[in-house]
């Protein structure tokens, strides 16, 4: 069955408008739990009490502040905050192109795909012209009072919509200290890398399960119908041996592998 | 036993300044083991608003009993799934960690595979991985490898009841890991139920190329990915302050929602420590 658009909107690619609809990219397989209380095994909601004398307080007398030194709130009232919304548009702003490389991973969030609303033509010249130039749009958009930077990119012949972190989310490694370590002599480096060569391949999605998904999904099964089996306890190893014996050893096994197979 | 009580109350610190690791586990390639730390690396919401009650007094989340009323802690909720209509299984922190089998607790690479041929559609969360104590001169060895070739390598583990897929590379020395999704997580255009595509005239396509050709650049600005409704509010908060505005000062009291870690500061001190000590 056909997934039901969430949004609906246009992309705006210098003057060229694409009506498009927007498609969740990505499906919960999660096994869902719920937080119940232990006593009556039933469902727990949750609410704001004062701490200090447990009592509950409603909605309606909640108020925000922003604690600007420890104690010390600004109140920010509900048309402050509204103030603060975006103006609501239907419009997919695409201003500039990057290359796919200029985005690091960590940047991409959500994956929506994008479908056609009505014209076909530029909905499939556009993926098919950002395909060819290897390029990704820059998108800036706002959906249910919230504006969104993402990236455009064709995939196949569609177009996918990511929502992108903002600069502060994202931490980035040039911010850290280099962990110490002395540095690795020639030899461990060479075999190092025949070791990474040999595990070298092609990144085949499918190729990896969530098995443990599977083995909690059987359990909870087996224990619904009141036979649970037993688990054991597992213990964590550790390894002694020097770093080039076990180099060597690997490289030697990993090269048996491939032999047989 | 003084020595006792005071090296309890270290690590007491430690857990408040929040330089303990979101996870701590084995990274291995070959036979070769590395012990690593894992940190997020993400950083919450810098703006967050607190729920004031009608006396600006701090407000508490707290989880009640949908059928008694009742206030829960923590040690009176446990994990259920659901059967049928408001019947559940329950299944223990135990159960989750047993069920995991001894190999999968490891991230084991198996497989290198050039970063960039990963579509961005598979990236979820980012983690740092530090190296433990004693696995400096390994981790630096696969940071090395890694770092010359512009691979990633591709594994599988567990970690806090859930199975990951991820990525793991070099970045300025440190090892970025990029968790993924599971291919049967994402749908197709076919499942969306997205049209077949229909041959285009050449001349559309060419439009869209010389708009791509001429709006392109080689880089991001980081400036592109402003957050810019932060920006405002913490705009508005700066102004009302300035002007004595709505302004309420309470007493802090004990706050039981755990001190918001700034996990940048964890990390640079859990490196340094490694520092000091290799």
């Amino acid at each position: 069955m056909a997934a039901r658009a969430i949004w609906k909107g246009e992309l705006k690619v210098g003057k060229t408008k694409v009506p498009v609809k927007l498609y969740a990219a990505l499906k919960d397989q999660s096994v869902r739990f719920h937080i119940l209380d232990e006593r009556s095994k039933t469902r727990v909601k949750q609410h704001m009490i004062n701490p200090e004398s447990g009592e509950e307080v409603a909605n309606e007398e909640i108020q925000k502040g922003f604690e600007v030194d420890p104690g010390t709130f600004v109140i920010l009232d509900e048309k402050e905050l509204e103030s603060l919304e975006p103006k609501a548009t239907r419009e997919i702003e695409v201003k500039t192109f990057v290359p796919p490389q200029a985005i690091a991973p960590e940047f991409y969030d959500r994956p929506y795909y994008l479908g056609p609303d009505g014209d076909q033509t530029a909905y499939f010249a556009l993926a098919e012209a950002l395909r060819k130039e290897n390029r990704e749009g820059l998108a800036h958009w706002v959906m249910r009072k919230q504006p969104y930077v993402g990236a455009l990119r064709a995939e196949g012949d569609y177009l996918l919509l990511f929502t992108l972190r903002s600069a502060d989310e994202v931490l980035s490694a040039r911010d850290l200290p280099r962990p110490a370590g002395r540095a690795p002599d020639k030899k461990e480096l060479s075999m190092a890398k025949q070791l990474v060569e040999l595990l070298k391949g092609e990144f085949n999605p499918k190729e990896y399960q969530d098995e443990y998904r599977q083995r909690v999904m059987e359990f909870v099964e087996k224990k619904a119908k009141g036979h649970a089996p037993k688990l054991r306890l597992v213990r964590n190893k550790r390894q002694p041996a020097s770093l080039d014996k076990i180099l060597s050893k690997s490289i030697e096994s990993l090269k048996k592998g491939k032999r047989a197979a | 036993m003084p020595t006792r009580k005071r090296a309890k109350t270290k690590s007491e610190t430690e857990e408040r300044k929040g330089t303990r690791p979101f996870w701590s586990g084995t990274l291995t390639f070959g036979l070769v083991s590395v012990p690593v730390e894992l940190y997020p690396g993400n950083r919450t919401n810098r703006a967050p608003l607190r729920m004031l009650g009608p006396e600006h007094e701090p407000l508490a989340r707290r989880y009640y009993s949908e059928k008694t009323g009742r206030d829960l802690d923590s040690a009176e909720m446990v994990r259920g799934y659901e059967i049928d209509k408001n019947k559940y299984v329950v299944v223990t922190d135990e159960e989750l960690e047993r069920l995991a089998p001894e190999q999968s607790r490891d991230i084991d690479l198996r497989r290198f595979v050039d970063l960039e041929s990963i579509p961005p559609i598979y990236f979820d969360r980012s983690y740092f991985l530090a190296p433990a104590e004693g696995s400096e001169k390994a981790y630096r060895l696969l940071v090395d490898t890694m770092a010359k070739s512009d691979l990633a390598g591709i594994a599988t583990f567990v970690m806090r009841g859930k199975e990951y897929l991820v990525a793991i590379f070099p970045e300025n020395g440190i090892l970025r890991a990029e968790t993924m999704r599971f291919a049967d997580e994402l749908r197709s255009p076919k499942e969306v139920g997205l049209p077949e595509k229909k041959t285009v005239p050449a001349a559309a396509v060419k439009k869209f190329e010389r708009l791509i050709g001429q709006h392109s650049t080689r880089t991001l600005s980081l400036k592109e990915l402003k957050d810019q409704k932060t920006d405002q509010l913490l705009k508005l908060v700066e102004k009302k302050r300035a002007r004595h505005k709505d302004i309420v000062e309470v007493e802090e009291p004990a706050r039981d929602e755990g001190k918001v870690v700034d996990i940048m500061e964890a990390l640079k001190k859990s490196l340094a420590r490694k520092r000091k000590a290799a």
